[in-house]
């Protein structure tokens, strides 16, 4: 018998678990199956819980429904998180995706780690990545490649690809990434799975480990929006440990929205066929006469400062993450190599050695655009043109409610595509960066399938604060559509 | 050719916060290596800094003490480069948005007074301590306890012209963070240290020469050597026909020379920028009003109020304000029948020579103001004489006893009765006839015999006063 687990609603699945009709072992079972059997082939965990002691803890949840316990609003739910957030466990390590960090144990628990824990959710491993969140395909990460299940031969996105991919093979419920330009978004656009990354400041960065700090929040990954929206509205809130972290009360339920009400801006650049795929943009057309129908206003609209915006955002990611990862300097972090007897040799071997050329990459542009004689150029001209971003995008909020448009300009592609042309893959950030650059929420969620079959997903970007409402959109809109429901053929399960 | 120095301090004094400045943990001194740590001040991956407002405030109440304008939306950099001291390889200051800016303060040298530009103060953390092998090995160890201890930088413009400036301003900035109590101002703890920037030019010059900056100084003794120094090393230098190389010097205390540390070519590019981990400090004006409300009497006004309420001369004021502590000392001493002067005396002279024999702090020399008080009061009272008080003062220091009680137990209270000093003198003058007939040939000086046999005979307890008068009328009779 196929699992109904997988069909039901995150909200019904915790529900039953804690009226004790379905047990939150055979919910254990049911994703360590998947993991079991499909795994290997995907390469989607870093580090795995052993399955006897997921199964365990799962049992613990049961016992505590039949003593009649009350428990979290996640009771029993298995969930992975992306290999860049800490955790203190003894089999879960917190590598990054990089060889550096290969043994690397966190001493303690993110701040969404204890939230999870706090309301029962059973965090049973950690997900590939690319090296430090530093790519589109997780093809960067120092372990091998994650692949995506629609297309073994395809990429899964990045740079938390491999989260998707725990969604989308059902081997978690609910997977906690991390987007600093599209990384969240992208792969759930590309693996068919519903991805959303929140406000800046509404999820407390307290254990994520920094790519670019100003750019960087985690998110989650569901197999709907309204299961995202219980995984945010368990993870969000004021941390007084993150001082970028913000004092909101966000709205955690969902409301009814009423399409015909809303107003949304696509941007004519977003649907510019020199940029992106035929397909991508009949995904955007076809979601856009679906909302019409519904009542909504689209109105199409010239954002000419859209391409600024990738220049802009790799400036500013490239800087703080020179700096972020210099304590990866085999001194006290990362392992350390020597080759010859000064302190020089010692960073130099290090660090040669222990990163990946992508990152090696960025560290060295992010060096050069802070330097003497260069800031003001680079880095303080891009922190410019962020703010003037910003103040577009804000008044484009005053008259409507939603930009809509692409994630990504092509489906998933093949591995080793496009590893070659390392520019090619920034300017595919063309559509994610702007929610990045201008701190707001923004959701992938699936709305095609292309002819070869791989999913294509649509973003949707909100108002800064208005995650819910965001969400609440994406829950109606996929009463609309089923594509969110529609499964990798091979692993149905 | 005569040459002028021009020499710009920037001091590091470390804040007495009870916390460091982005984590919970202690800033006690003396710990277990690493045992005052946490993820935060580790530089653990993951981890993000929150500010202790209390450096804030800190940082606000020096600002203000020295005329400084106070920022309201202030903002923190990350100055990058790699040491082994320091976990993140950047340390959190500030840059281009500093919290206090465009202060003075006056300093004194040679009875005049100079106005000391002050450019700017900023928050920022200190780093961790390198710890070298011991036994001689070729380990290098690393202690965390210092790192994330807050510090105040405070730049002054490079307006000074002589060692001894640079010197008189580094005491007056330790005589400030104590009276504002946000250092403590162990220097011996390394808590006010300061780089010193010189450079020389001919007399007349505009442009300034090639400076070199001393790094680490750590005592008002060695920064008015260290710049001396430089001084004359440069200016044999350049008498050499050599150039001045723009440079990083490091102060050797034992063989009172600076030696070079790095040149400007190896000199770091610190790649500045405003770290994103931590929003701009806002400050409200009507707090920054707060603190300046709160700020308790600086020594320059404490000094000039000394002068005008208690008589004492400006440079004696100066020396009782130099330290809080013996300021306020002399002020519990102080009471309304004492003599302002006679209590100088006895804080800044006599208690002044035990806490500099004894490197105690004056309230830890165990001779509490009230006892003092009461000494200063039983000399102007004609108690004892003053020579007494010397005695009964050493006392006091010995058994910590009050003098009321030391001379009542001794019986050293002062003869002054005129019935029992009588008695004394015409046993004195009966048993010397011989100097009697001297003093009365006209051998004047033969009176000071007379007082020191009545003086020896009372055991030192006769008023002099008044044995002097009751010789003079006995022996002119
Ligand atoms: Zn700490």
């Amino acid at each position: 018998m196929i699992a109904p687990i997988f069909e039901l609603s995150l909200e019904q699945l915790v529900a039953d678990i804690k009226k004790g009709q379905i047990s939150a072992k055979s919910v254990m079972n049911a994703v360590y199956q998947n993991i079991e059997k499909h795994n290997a082939s995907l390469n989607v965990f870093r580090s795995l819980l052993d399955k006897s002691r997921a199964l365990a803890w799962a049992e613990s949840i049961d016992a505590k429904v039949k003593n009649g316990e009350s428990l979290g609003r996640l009771a029993g739910i298995p969930v992975t998180i992306k290999d860049n957030i800490c955790i203190l466990d003894t089999e879960l390590k917190t590598t990054c995706g990089s060889k550096i960090l290969e043994n690397f144990h966190a001493p303690y628990h993110a701040t969404v780690v204890e939230k999870l824990i706090k309301e029962d959710a059973l965090v049973i491993g950690k997900t590939n990545m690319d090296e430090f969140a530093m790519g589109s395909s997780t093809e960067n990460s120092a372990y091998a490649a994650t692949r995506n299940p629609w297309d073994l031969e395809r990429v899964p996105g990045g740079s938390s690809g491999a989260a998707a991919v725990s969604i989308a093979a059902r081997m978690a419920l609910l997977a906690l990434g991390s987007d600093t330009g599209g990384s969240i978004r992208q792969p759930a656009s590309m693996c068919g799975v519903t991805g959303i990354k929140p406000t800046y400041g509404v999820v407390s960065r307290y254990g994520l480990v920094a790519y670019g700090s100003s750019l960087d929040q985690i998110g989650c990954f569901a197999k709907s929006a309204e299961d995202c929206a219980l995984g945010l509205s368990v993870i969000q809130g004021y941390d007084e440990r993150d001082s970028t972290s913000a004092q909101v009360n966000y709205e955690e339920g969902l409301s009814e929205i009423d399409l015909s009400q809303l107003k949304f801006c696509l941007p004519l650049e977003y649907i510019d066929e020199k940029v992106a795929d035929a397909e991508v943009i009949a995904s955007v057309k076809e979601l856009v006469s679906l909302l019409k129908k519904s009542g909504a206003t689209i109105e199409e609209r010239s954002l000419p400062l859209t391409q600024h915006l990738v220049p802009t955002y790799y400036i500013l990611a490239f800087a703080e993450a020179s700096s972020n990862l210099g304590r990866f300097d085999g001194i006290r972090y990362g392992s350390r190599k020597q080759n010859g007897d000064t302190l020089e040799s010692l960073y130099k071997t290090s660090r040669s050695s222990g990163f990946g050329t992508e990152v090696k990459r960025r560290i060295m542009l992010g060096t050069f655009v802070l330097s003497a004689g260069y800031y003001d150029q680079y880095y303080g001209k891009a922190g410019k043109v962020r703010k003037m971003i910003e103040n577009e995008v804000e008044s484009l909020f005053t008259e409507f409610d939603f930009i809509i448009g692409p994630v990504s300009p092509f489906p998933a592609f093949k591995l080793g595509e496009k590893t070659e042309d390392p520019l090619l893959m920034y300017l595919a950030d063309i559509y994610s960066v702007l929610a990045n650059l201008t701190r707001t929420p923004a959701i992938s969620i699936p709305t095609k399938l292309s002819a070869s079959g791989l999913p294509i997903g649509t973003q949707l970007i909100g108002r800064k604060f208005q995650d819910a409402y965001l969400l609440s959109t994406a829950v109606a809109i996929q009463k609309l559509t089923d594509y969110h429901k529609v499964r990798a053929p091979q692993f149905k399960g | 050719m005569k040459f002028e120095p021009v020499i710009g301090l920037e001091i590091h004094t470390q804040l007495a916060t009870a916390s460091k400045i982005f984590c919970r943990c202690s800033t006690q001194y003396g710990a277990l290596p690493n045992s005052n740590t946490c993820p935060v001040c580790l530089g653990l991956p993951g981890v993000l800094p929150v500010l202790n407002k209390k450096v804030l405030e800190f940082a606000v109440r020096l600002g203000l003490a020295t005329h400084c304008t106070i920022r309201l939306d202030s903002q923190f950099s990350r100055k990058n480069y790699f040491y082994p001291d320091l976990p993140k390889a950047y340390q959190i200051s500030q840059f281009d948005r500093p919290i206090c800016e465009n202060g003075w303060l006056d300093i004194e040298v040679g009875g005049k007074t100079k106005r000391i530009g002050i450019t700017r103060i900023h928050m920022e953390e200190d780093a961790g301590k390198l710890i070298h092998d011991e036994e001689g090995g070729d380990s290098s160890y690393v202690d965390l306890n210092r790192a994330g201890v807050p510090l105040l930088e405070i730049v002054s413009e490079p307006d000074f012209r002589s060692a001894e400036e640079a010197k008189a301003y580094m005491e007056k900035i330790h005589s400030l963070v104590t009276y504002l109590e946000i250092s403590d101002g162990d220097m011996e703890k390394g808590n006010l240290r300061c780089d010193a920037n010189v450079s020389i030019r001919l007399s007349g010059e505009e442009k300034f020469g090639t400076r070199t900056e001393t790094k680490n100084i750590n005592s008002f003794r060695f920064v008015q050597q260290a710049i001396a120094y430089e001084i004359e090393r440069q200016t044999e230098e350049v008498l050499d026909g050599r150039e001045i190389t723009q440079e990083t010097r490091l102060w050797n205390a034992d063989k009172k020379v600076t030696y070079s540390m790095r040149s400007k070519e190896e000199a770091h590019d610190y790649r500045y920028f405003p770290d994103p981990d931590l929003p701009v400090a806002h400050l409200s004006q009507q707090w920054v009003d707060s603190i300046q409300a709160q700020l308790p009497e600086l020594p320059d006004a404490k000094q000039q109020r000394f002068v005008v309420d208690y008589g004492l001369r400006h440079e004696d004021a100066g020396r009782l304000v130099s330290d809080r502590a013996v300021a306020d000392y002399y002020e519990e001493v102080l009471t309304a029948e004492s003599d302002p002067k006679l209590a100088f005396n006895w804080v800044a002279v006599e208690l002044g020579r035990v806490v500099n024999e004894t490197k105690k702090s004056i309230r830890e020399i165990g001779v509490p103001p009230l006892q003092l008080s009461q000494l200063i009061g039983m000399i102007a009272d004609g108690s004892i004489s003053g020579k007494i008080a010397k005695t009964v003062f050493e006392e006091m220091l010995r058994s910590g006893e009050a003098p009321r009680q030391i001379v009542e137990a001794k019986g050293l209270r002062q003869v002054s009765d005129p019935g029992a000093l009588d008695k004394i003198a015409e046993e004195i003058i009966a048993k010397n006839p011989d100097q009697v007939q001297q003093y009365r040939e006209g051998k004047s000086k033969v009176f000071g015999f007379f007082v020191g046999q009545v003086m020896k005979a009372s055991k030192g307890q006769a008023n002099p006063q008044i044995v002097n008068q009751l010789l003079k009328e006995k022996l002119d009779a």
